[in-house]
């Protein structure tokens, strides 16, 4: 029962080539025995990283507990919206087609509101990568987050680097198995916490909490929680940086967005090389570098790579290895950012002689700014789009078939199918007028009969609703009309009004 | 090419050559990840459990059931059974209910029209047409001209009992006769002028009024404004069955077409027959009922009627 996602490291080995159908090449006889067959599939090497202080994990603390927070807390803020409303502050409902966020409620042909910040979200992740490079698999990442979270649990049961290093390689003891067994219970726990908390954003988070847990609540929704819950126990508890290597397309799509003029973490090594402990430096004080070679970098890498082999997939820019070394350069009287949040054109000028540029005037360029304005452009007209729209609509479409008729006095009637849309959270009367047809033209709805009709008349919305009404109007016999609009007009103290142009269709038009 | 001591490393990218070598051109080694392979595995061994589960492997005429016994068809009777239960509720209702007091109650109103309207298309687009326009001889069902009554009853009525439907004994039947067996060729030319007169489309003539007033206002009215109690057309509006031109008049006068409709209490159901009327009724022309509702002309007798307009009965 080897962990799982740390396999036996020495498989027999099989014959793979023969089994993939290529016969490797022929050995040259009497060469000291048959060559090795290379490995065709890799074990994954456990990542056991120590733990470090300094600006960057505090930052990376802060950013997983605030991004935690709003993942598991934001379901159960109430937002009072009136009886005819749900009170859930942030919820999507996918039974009802709204989205409701605070004071906005989308509806679903108001749906350009989410492709705009799906939009900002893609012009964000350009601006953040040209900016400070893969910031967001460092520290934003929810696979980043939580494979943090579940490394600090592996550091609250079985100890730092060395202790689970040891505990990995240790037999299978009573106390091992104990251990394991604490540490994967409270995998799932988190887990299932975090499966269990996205379905509540689909639903009344109370109610379905409490139906959840009496077995009331729907089969989609313990399917949901099921498959998440799995899916952040092998993910986060076990994958980890192999999905980022391996599984995601995000770091081979930053890698093509990434200039000279991004920010990367980057390991000095004009600096550092070449590498030597402290004694060997006292010995020979011109030969070495910086580098004492003390692999700090490494042993606190999230993602154990050795960021001194330069820019790679693997590195998800989280600084981590920049605290490292820091403070180790600090501890052996050197100066600090050996490895260090740099451009490539800061490192070329550094390497040969400049003085180390800030880190921030990187962030001072033309794509940078670009991007900037982009986003913030789309950004200020969604505000604006929002700030202006109005909660009353009419959309109209005319019957084709017939396009028009004629009734016994021989006037000629329309049918026109209308949607009333009250988008506020309370019903209202609303007038649904014709504006630009001749004298004497009148309309009714299939709620009311012919002897009702009027140029205008009033329908009830309920709130929250899109009414479909089909609406007959008629023109005197003898009259032309062409193009003319309804007007929907909110009897309700806004006034609100909406106006839909289409045509009226006569008889001996071509 | 190969070499007895152990890796050879590529030396641009640093990275394990396989040994396979083709004109000089070697085989970097990319491991993939040993969990890709059990990943692989695990697709294997469901696959092997579906097969047991689900339904497989063709045959020639079917295929292997599944031990859990699933077929889409089965989903599909599920959901129309599930589909059809929820229905139910509001057919029982309506069912229950006076069709003149289903307009009262918007929700079965609202459903009353959508159920009337799916089976609609499937029952009466093919004389009615899909926008229930109708067309020559066929009645248009959207406007306010009702050969035998617009009220929801009247409305239902005709559909249950159909119109000439001679195996239904309720069926609505009028005949007009004949007339070019009866009157001479001037006779009927002065009739058709007095006819479209009517409509103001053509100048009145005396002769064509004696001819009318002798022969036709028994049953379209000295003014022409028909009878749905009689299924008799009313001859001073816009709307002609059978055409309005003054050859399509004349010809119905002389040898009238007479529309028939089957009575669809053979095969709906009385639920859907009061959806179907309630339908009818929204297309914009429907009536509301008089005071006292009229009783149903079911045993009108033969009429006459000429060009006619068209709809359901009274």
């Amino acid at each position: 029962m080897a962990d799982p996602a740390n396999p036996d490291p020495a498989p027999p080995q099989r014959d793979w080539a023969s089994a993939l159908g290529s016969s490797p090449v022929p050995q040259p006889a009497g060469a000291g025995g048959p060559a090795p067959r290379p490995q065709l599939y890799e074990a994954r090497k456990a990542v056991h990283n120590k733990r470090i202080d300094g600006p960057f994990r505090r930052f990376k603390w802060l950013v997983m507990i605030v991004t935690l927070a709003i993942y598991y807390i934001t379901p159960w803020l109430r937002w009072d919206r009136g009886p005819y409303a749900p009170d859930q502050a942030v919820l999507i409902d996918i039974e009802h087609r709204r989205f409701y966020m605070f004071d906005i409620e989308i509806w679903p042909h108001e749906f350009y509101f989410v492709a705009g910040l799906l939009i900002m979200a893609g012009i964000g992740l350009f601006l953040v990568t040209s900016a400070v490079g893969r910031a967001w698999c460092g520290y934003a990442c929810p696979q980043t987050v939580w494979t943090d979270l579940f490394q600090h649990v592996d550091r609250f049961i079985d100890g730092d680097r060395n202790a689970r290093m040891r505990l990995d390689k240790a037999p299978w003891t009573a106390s091992k198995i104990a251990r394991r067994s604490v540490k994967w219970t409270i995998y799932l726990a988190i887990s299932m916490a975090t499966g269990g908390a996205w379905i509540l954003y689909f639903a009344d988070a109370p109610t379905l909490f409490r139906e959840f847990f009496t077995g009331q609540a729907a089969f989609v929704a313990y399917a949901t929680v099921g498959v998440l819950t799995f899916t952040t126990f092998w993910l986060g508890g076990f994958m980890r940086e192999q999905v980022c290597i391996y599984m995601c397309p995000w770091p081979r799509i930053q890698a093509a967005m990434l200039d000279e003029k991004s920010l990367i973490v980057t390991y000095k090594d004009w600096r550092g090389e070449p590498r030597g402990s402290l004694k060997k430096a006292e010995r020979a004080p011109d030969k070495f570098g910086d580098c004492v070679d003390c692999n700090m970098c490494v042993a606190v890498c999230p993602t154990g790579i050795d960021i001194r082999e330069g820019q790679q997939i693997g590195c998800i820019t989280c600084g981590l290895c920049i605290d490292a070394c820091d403070r180790v350069m600090k501890e052996v009287g050197r100066p600090r950012g050996l490895i260090d949040y740099a451009t490539l054109e800061q490192c070329e000028a550094e390497a040969a002689g400049a003085a180390p540029t800030p880190a921030w005037k990187a962030l001072l360029r033309f794509r940078t700014l670009l991007y900037l304005g982009v986003w913030s452009a789309i950004g200020a007209g969604l505000l604006f789009a929002l700030g202006t729209r109005t909660r009353t609509e009419l959309t109209v479409s005319p019957d084709r078939n017939p396009p028009f008729m004629l009734m016994k006095d021989g006037a000629v009637r329309n049918a026109y199918t209308l949607r009333l849309r009250n988008m506020q959270a309370r019903p209202r009367d609303m007038e649904v007028a014709l504006v630009g047809l001749p004298q004497g033209a009148v309309m009714w709805t299939e709620n009311v009969n012919m002897d009702a009709a009027a140029p205008a008349q009033v329908v009830v919305v309920p709130a929250n609703e899109t009414r479909i009404v089909r609406a007959y109007v008629t023109i005197p016999a003898g009259s032309r009309a062409d193009s003319f609009s309804f007007r929907l007009t909110s009897l309700a103290e806004d006034r609100e009004t909406d106006l839909a142009a289409t045509t009226f269709t006569t008889p001996g038009e071509p | 090419m190969s070499s007895p001591d152990n890796k050879r490393i590529d030396e641009p990218t640093g990275t394990e050559l396989v040994g396979h070598e083709w004109d000089g051109i070697e085989e970097l080694n990319t491991p993939l990840p040993r969990w890709w392979l059990w990943t692989f595995y695990a697709t294997i061994a469901i696959a092997a459990v579906y097969v047991v589960l689900y339904p497989a492997w063709p045959l020639l005429k079917d295929a292997t059931a599944g031990t859990l016994g699933w077929t889409s068809r089965g989903e599909l009777a599920k959901d129309m059974r599930a589909a059809e239960a929820r229905r139910q509720v509001q057919f029982d209702r309506i069912a229950a209910m006076d069709i003149e007091d289903l307009p009262k109650d918007e929700e079965l109103w609202k459903a009353a029209i959508a159920g009337g309207s799916a089976a609609f298309k499937v029952n009466c687009v093919q004389c009615h047409g899909a926008g229930a326009a109708g067309s020559v001889g066929y009645p248009n069902l959207n406007d306010n001209d009702w050969l035998w009554g617009g009220t929801l009853t009247e409305i239902s009525y005709s559909i249950t009992h159909g119109i000439r439907w001679t195996e239904a004994a309720e069926t609505r039947v009028n005949y007009m006769p004949a007339f070019g067996e009866i009157l001479s060729k001037p006779e009927v030319n002065a009739l058709t002028k007095h006819v479209l007169s009517l409509s103001g489309k053509a100048k009145p003539n005396a002769r064509g009024a004696t001819l009318y007033g002798e022969n036709c206002a028994a049953c379209h009215g000295p003014a022409g404004a028909g009878d749905p109690a009689q299924g008799a057309p009313a001859l001073n509006d816009a709307i002609w069955l059978f055409g309005g031109s003054e050859a399509q008049v004349r010809s119905q006068i002389i040898a009238p077409r007479h529309g028939v409709m089957p009575a669809w209490q053979a095969r709906l159901d009385p639920v859907t027959i009061k959806m179907l009327a309630a339908y009818v009724h929204s297309r914009g022309g429907g009536e509301a009922p008089a005071a006292p509702a009229p009783a149903p002309a079911a045993d009108a007798e033969p009429a006459v009627a000429s060009a006619a307009k068209a709809e359901n009965d009274g």
